[in-house]
């Protein structure tokens, strides 16, 4: 059992919302890897990373969404994605994260 | 993810669990990777036992088998100057530190913040709690009292690391004594000794350093 996970029990126990990014696959050198995983709490507050600190905010506002509307969500990112001036690896390498809130 | 998943690994984390999740409809499955013998049951077993997740077929379908092994455990025998940085190094790594020591004046409290202290002897300590494959064991009090019986215990179990400090005529000693003890040369081969990674480390740190480097590399190596 992750911290991640373990402090995402402990935050829904005290009545939040929360939900996980989790590294599903990754491409070439990646800096975290697969089943790397970040809790995320609907205030923002977060636990954990999915790669060195590159597409952290996206995958956290996505994991709001997630919040939001109860859906999951694929992204990808790699140094030629269209968001890469935003939040690309440097790296050079790609990886798919899922975004899933935590429901009933 | 369901809250009885996530509420499952909290209050069971003791034990292996295997995440499935449908990559295309997005069904979660929560395995027992020791007991299920379904073809996803046991591609769910292989990545536990590697510690790897990642995607696999079963039943004509990808899943992402997300590995949620035991925590790792470090059990340290002696609660000598090494051992504070050993403790507090390992405690960051994700391991859950015990410190053993008979000699209630070394293990205290205030020496090992976070850390369990016991003050049974190891015989008595891994009778209770046999090491596993995810049990590292650092034997550090210089005392074939105290180190032996715990290199035996060590030695008995899947342990993935087994470290003995000392220098290479104290653990040449050492192996002699439990050769006596019956341990054949391919047993005694699992202790490293003198434990720790050829750093040139000096201070109580980077001998902590040193040893936490070579458990990472046997770990995952």
């Amino acid at each position: 059992m992750s911290e991640e996970l373990q402090t995402a029990a402990t935050w829904l126990k005290a009545g939040h919302k929360v939900a996980l990014g989790t590294v599903i696959r990754t491409w070439g050198s990646a800096p975290r890897r697969a089943g790397s995983q970040i809790a995320v709490r609907e205030d923002g507050a977060f636990l954990g990373s999915v790669s060195g600190g590159c597409v952290e905010t996206a995958v956290i506002r996505a994991a709001l969404d997630s919040i939001a509307d109860g859906q999951s969500r694929d992204l990808e990112f790699g140094v030629s994605d269209a968001q890469a001036w935003e939040v690309g690896l440097a790296c050079g390498g790609r990886i798919r994260v899922r975004v899933e809130a935590v429901t009933a | 993810m369901k809250r009885s998943v996530l509420e499952t690994l909290a209050r069971d984390g003791a034990r292996a669990w295997v995440r499935a999740l449908d990559c295309g409809n997005g069904e979660e499955r929560l395995i027992d990777p020791f007991t299920d013998d379904t073809p996803l049951g046991l591609a769910a077993r292989r990545a536990a036992i590697a510690d790897i997740s990642a995607e696999a077929e079963a039943e004509g379908r990808t899943w992402f088998l997300e590995v949620h092994n035991p925590p790792l455990e470090l059990a340290v025998i002696g609660a000598v100057h090494i051992a504070q940085p050993l403790a507090a190094m390992a405690r960051l790594a994700n391991y859950r530190v015990h410190v053993i020591d008979p000699r209630t004046a070394f293990a205290t409290e205030a020496r090992f913040p976070g850390v369990t202290l016991h003050s049974d002897w190891p015989d008595e300590f891994f009778a209770a709690r046999p090491p596993s494959s995810r049990t590292a064991l650092v034997v550090l009090a210089h005392d074939p009292k105290i180190d032996d019986p715990a290199l035996e215990a060590g030695l008995h179990s899947p342990a993935f690391y087994i470290g003995a400090l000392g220098s290479k005529r104290t653990h040449a000693t050492r192996l002699e004594r439990l050769a006596a003890r019956g341990f054949g040369p391919d047993l005694l081969a699992r202790i490293r000794g003198p434990a720790g990674l050829p750093i040139g480390a000096r201070s109580p740190a980077e001998i902590a350093l040193s040893i936490l480097a070579q458990m990472t590399q046997t770990l995952r190596g």
